[in-house]
């Protein structure tokens, strides 16, 4: 027997599976098994564009000290997929295990030697229990999750409980599943005892704290601000935001009295309708919203150019996916920071926000509206597949009871009947955001002809030099005054002084937070910043001054949000150091750690010669 | 057309209608288009239409896409909001403003080129969803801005003014929106007014998806011999299938009309149509006759106009979606805010 890896809390797990086996909610079980016994989990699906057949991976990251970022790397493989088998052998970690069917007989060149073999007969088991070809596979999920609980020490009554829990209004199913677990629960005590050193302990890690997808967490986001309109055209990993605003909206915005809704959703005949009618309602005074992807950005950029140029509210949710192109549909990025800093053509600059979590996607959600309406110009929340279709352990959300929308200016039919001057795009305030009228508000002031054609400070058509250049330059100083309602970005500084920094953003938050540990734990101290929207504030460019180089943390190719520094801040590109990871799959803490550790000491023995 | 303003100054015995409202006050900008122009003719219907159906101007929103006929709206109705968006798109625009409070009248102008290309799917999209709305095609079978290149009306083997035959077969917008639901279709000409204002004022009140399509000559571009899009042309071959009188229920009926040529049909709002039957046989409240009179007819060369279909049960997209009676832009904190309690419910369900 090779060495054996020992770990308590502190392990990753992966089910390799075939798409549409009905593995998916099986290994949720397992997860949700482990949550509840207080331990901290971060769960990853990794699937394929594809509704049956192709191979998926759900991955299990378990970690009593709450680092719920990936970690990278395979302590225990559930292999229940033979197309991938090979793969998923090789990506075990010397030392880890290998749990499978041993059902067939297998050559011994279909193993390693350097890792830790469970074998368990689950088809044979499943044959002599189930008739059905269905159940067989359905209910041999259900049979691993049971044989792995007493592997690990998962306690038996916590996985019955969740069963319990889903299936408690269906006796039939529930008595099934419990049969199912406890068979395998029984099977693994008696044959695979001691077999594995990786164990669950209960813990008190959990706390309070919420599993859900930034996806399902936007959609309330969007609920809680006051989103009336969304308007969507089905794209992954965006489509389960819009799917889940219908939820929330039938439970939460239907009027009790006379049953009549108080939102209205619209599934577009394409992204560019989809933004077209965020724009006419947003135009119109409501808070409306579209959720879509990469390719739904680049067909939307007509449209986001006359909403720039013409000052119309709007929020766009990017769930960033791999491009260019089709690319990789169902795999993660950050590759859509330029696409929409910059969206259509001509010159334009938008205000983008951020997230790095479930919990910070609902207080954005929610606050980008209010930035939408105050600004009068689209509102990006940079979302991606990692954080809006995997369910995160995070805060709770939270809602002041005293927080007011932020309406922005809008000029009332009192407002204009008292004689207030009107022009659409005239600066009153000294803050380049002008005051608007909404149509229908008065019978003979304030109305004006919307367009994105060149026009004078009272919205008439002018292609007069000074005129445009007049107004671009307004737009300019709007974007400056966006820097103070934005989101500020948030520092942490090491706990010895610091010469290199590093930026981050977005889902990249949790792997970062674990690799400044391991880096500091290891003796290198870095000043970290989290850069949480767009404009850039002057923090952050005190921030990359006051260190000799920053590192910039991406899930992109082309480090695109180091090009946007550079850009806006006409900062040094060689202050610069970029960490890419784009391979689809969530950066990793071992990934950070490995790229800074290395630059760091490469860096210090340039320094000793 | 001219550059010189009219004087501000309202002759005080200026027609009035029922709200106090001059002619003067539902005019728009000066037009820049050429003299002469359908479009020009179009806007005056509109203007018209509106003064006499005494639509306040600012409960009018006005859209449209990119074009000739989509500058139009600036001509018209000043008191009004407008929104000249981008090409083609106007049709989700409009949607999105309609969402947003559904108690405005919403009229989108666009042109052959706007819609019957790049924006042949919104259009049809938004008459497909039931958007209440008076949807006006300026059709020319041209693109004008750009000088005379065939736009997708163009019929096939009509000639451009520089010679050229066009080899592509023609969309027919009226045959599209009869075939996805349009609950009222009319096709007129910009140089029949005493027919256009009627069915402007028909469309406007129409509680659903209304759409005319409006043959609108180009005299800069597709006005000669050979054009099937010329003054001469359509006035040879116009054939009205019937006459439109819009009535106030208010006003006495003054007009004594043969018995049996007419059929009154009263509007959702209690005034009441007028239609005369030019052809004895035609039908305006059945869809599929008139899909195939008006496909028969064109296989003969004729413009069939006038009334060409109306349902009796208008569709609204907002009755679809059960929206409530409030529009949704008035709705506060109050009424869309679950509220913190709510918050703590959803927080306890994901642990």
């Amino acid at each position: 027997m090779s060495k054996a890896i020992k770990a308590t809390n502190d392990f990753v797990i992966k089910f390799a599976n075939v798409n549409g086996s009905g593995s998916a909610s099986a290994n949720e079980l397992f997860a949700r098994s482990i949550k509840r016994m207080g331990v901290p989990i971060a769960t990853r699906n990794i699937f394929p564009s594809n509704i049956q057949g192709l191979p998926t991976w759900f991955e299990v990251r378990v970690s009593g000290k709450g680092w719920i970022g990936r970690r990278g790397g395979c302590d225990l493989m559930v292999a229940m997929n033979p197309q991938t088998w090979d793969k998923d052998i090789a990506s075990i970690d010397p030392g880890g295990y290998l749990f499978y069917d041993s059902s067939k007989p297998m050559p011994e060149s279909k193993f390693r030697a350097d890792i830790n073999i469970i074998g368990m007969p689950l088809t044979e088991i499943c044959n002599r229990t189930y008739n059905d070809p269905r159940q067989r596979q359905l209910f041999k999920n259900i049979i691993y999750i049971g044989a792995l609980a007493a592997i690990l020490d998962i306690e038996l009554v916590t996985v019955e409980k969740l069963v319990t829990e889903q299936y408690g209004s269906k006796q039939q199913l529930l008595d099934s599943n419990i049969k199912a677990v406890g068979m395998g629960y029984a099977y693994a005590k008696e044959n695979l005892s001691g077999i594995c050193s990786l164990k669950v302990t209960k813990a008190d890690g959990v706390g309070n704290q919420i599993f859900i997808s930034g996806n399902d967490a936007a959609a309330l986001g969007c609920v809680y601000g006051g989103a009336t309109v969304a308007a969507w055209y089905p794209i992954t990993p965006s489509t389960s935001l819009a799917e889940a605003f219908m939820k929330y909206c039938r439970k939460l915005r239907v009027d009790p009295e006379t049953k009549k809704n108080k939102f209205a959703i619209v599934q577009a005949e394409d992204e560019i309708a989809a933004i077209g009618v965020v724009i006419g309602a947003g135009w119109n005074g409501t808070r409306a919203f579209t959720a879509t992807s990469g390719p739904g950005i680049s067909l939307m950029q007509e449209f986001l150019g006359l909403a720039y140029f013409a000052e119309i509210p709007a929020v766009i949710f990017d769930v960033q996916r791999g491009g260019p192109s089709t690319g990789m549909p169902t795999r993660t990025q950050q590759a859509d920071i330029l696409l929409c800093a910059y969206a259509s053509h001509g010159d334009t600059k938008h205000v983008l926000l951020f997230p790095e979590d479930p919990r910070e996607l609902f207080e954005m959600a929610a606050q980008s509206f209010d930035l939408a309406e105050r600004l009068q110009t689209p509102i990006f929340v940079m979302e991606d597949l990692d954080i809006g279709m995997n369910d995160w352990l995070c805060q709770p959300f939270a809602w002041d009871e005293a927080r007011r929308y932020d309406r922005g200016k809008l000029m009332t039919a009192e407002d204009l009947e008292s004689g207030k001057p009107f022009g659409r795009y005239l600066d009153v305030d000294g803050d380049a955001i002008p005051y608007r009228t909404l149509p229908g508000t008065h019978p003979t002031k304030g109305a004006y002809f919307t367009r994105g054609t060149s026009r004078d400070r009272f919205a008439k058509y002018s292609e007069e030099g000074s005129v445009y250049v007049d107004n671009m330059q307004r737009l300019v100083r709007k974007f400056e005054t966006a820097k103070s309602l934005v989101p500020a970005p948030i520092m942490r500084k090491a706990r010895e002084a610091a010469r290199y920094g590093v930026i981050y953003f977005g889902s990249t938050s949790a792997a970062m937070a674990e690799a400044s540990a391991t880096l500091e734990a290891q003796g290198l101290h870095l000043n970290t910043l989290r850069i949480r929207s767009f404009p850039f504030s002057d923090e952050i460019v005190d921030f990359i001054t006051a260190h000799d180089q920053v590192f910039v943390i991406e899930q992109n190719r082309d480090a695109q949000l180091r090009t946007l520094l550079v850009n806006e801040c006409a900062i040094d590109p060689a202050r610069f150091i970029s960490v890419l990871h784009y391979d689809g799959t969530p950066i990793t803490a071992r990934f950070i750690t490995a790229a800074i550790a290395e630059r760091l000491q490469i860096k210090a023995k340039e320094a000793a010669e | 057309m001219t550059y010189l303003a009219k004087p501000k100054f309202h002759h005080p015995a200026l027609p009035k209608n029922a709200l106090g409202f001059t002619h003067r006050d539902y005019e728009g900008s000066i037009s820049t288009l050429c003299a002469g122009c359908g479009h020009d003719s179009i806007s005056s219907a509109i203007i018209q239409a509106c003064f006499e159906l005494n639509i306040e101007p600012h409960r009018l929103a006005k859209l449209s896409g990119i074009g000739c006929s989509s500058k139009t709206p600036d001509y018209l109705l000043g008191q009004s909001h407008g929104f000249n968006s981008v090409h083609g798109r106007m049709p989700s625009v409009l949607t999105g403003a309609n969402l947003a409070n559904k108690e405005l009248i919403y009229l989108g102008v666009s042109g052959d080129g706007d819609s019957a290309s790049i924006g042949l799917g919104q259009f049809m999209h938004c008459v497909r969803r039931a958007v209440n709305m008076l949807y006006i095609t300026e059709n020319n079978g041209v693109y004008g801005l750009t000088k005379g290149q065939f736009s997708a009306t163009a019929d096939k083997g009509s000639k451009s003014k520089s010679g050229g035959a066009n080899n592509d077969s023609p969309l027919d917008l009226v045959g599209l929106a009869l075939l996805i639901g349009a609950t009222f279709v009319a096709r007129s000409f910009s140089g029949d007014k005493g027919q256009l204002v009627p069915l402007i004022m028909a469309g406007l009140s129409h509680p659903g998806p209304a759409f005319i399509d409006i043959i609108s000559p180009c005299v800069a571009f597709n006005n000669h011999p050979g054009s099937t899009k010329s003054f001469d042309f359509v006035r040879a071959h116009n054939e009205a299938v019937n006459r439109l009188d819009y009535m106030d229920p208010r006003e006495p009926i003054t007009v004594d009309y043969e018995p049996g040529s007419v059929t009154e049909v009263t509007l959702h709002d209690g005034s009441m149509l007028r239609l005369s039957k030019l052809h004895p046989e035609y039908d305006p409240h059945d869809r599929i006759g008139a899909m195939t009179y008006m496909q028969q007819r064109a296989a003969a060369g004729e413009v069939v106009t006038g009334l060409i279909y109306m349902d009796p049960a208008p569709r609204d997209m907002h009755a679809a979606l059960n929206t409530v009676d409030v529009p949704l832009n008035r709705l506060g904190e109050k009424e869309l805010c679950p509220g913190s309690a709510a918050l703590e419910k959803i927080n306890a369900s994901l642990r």
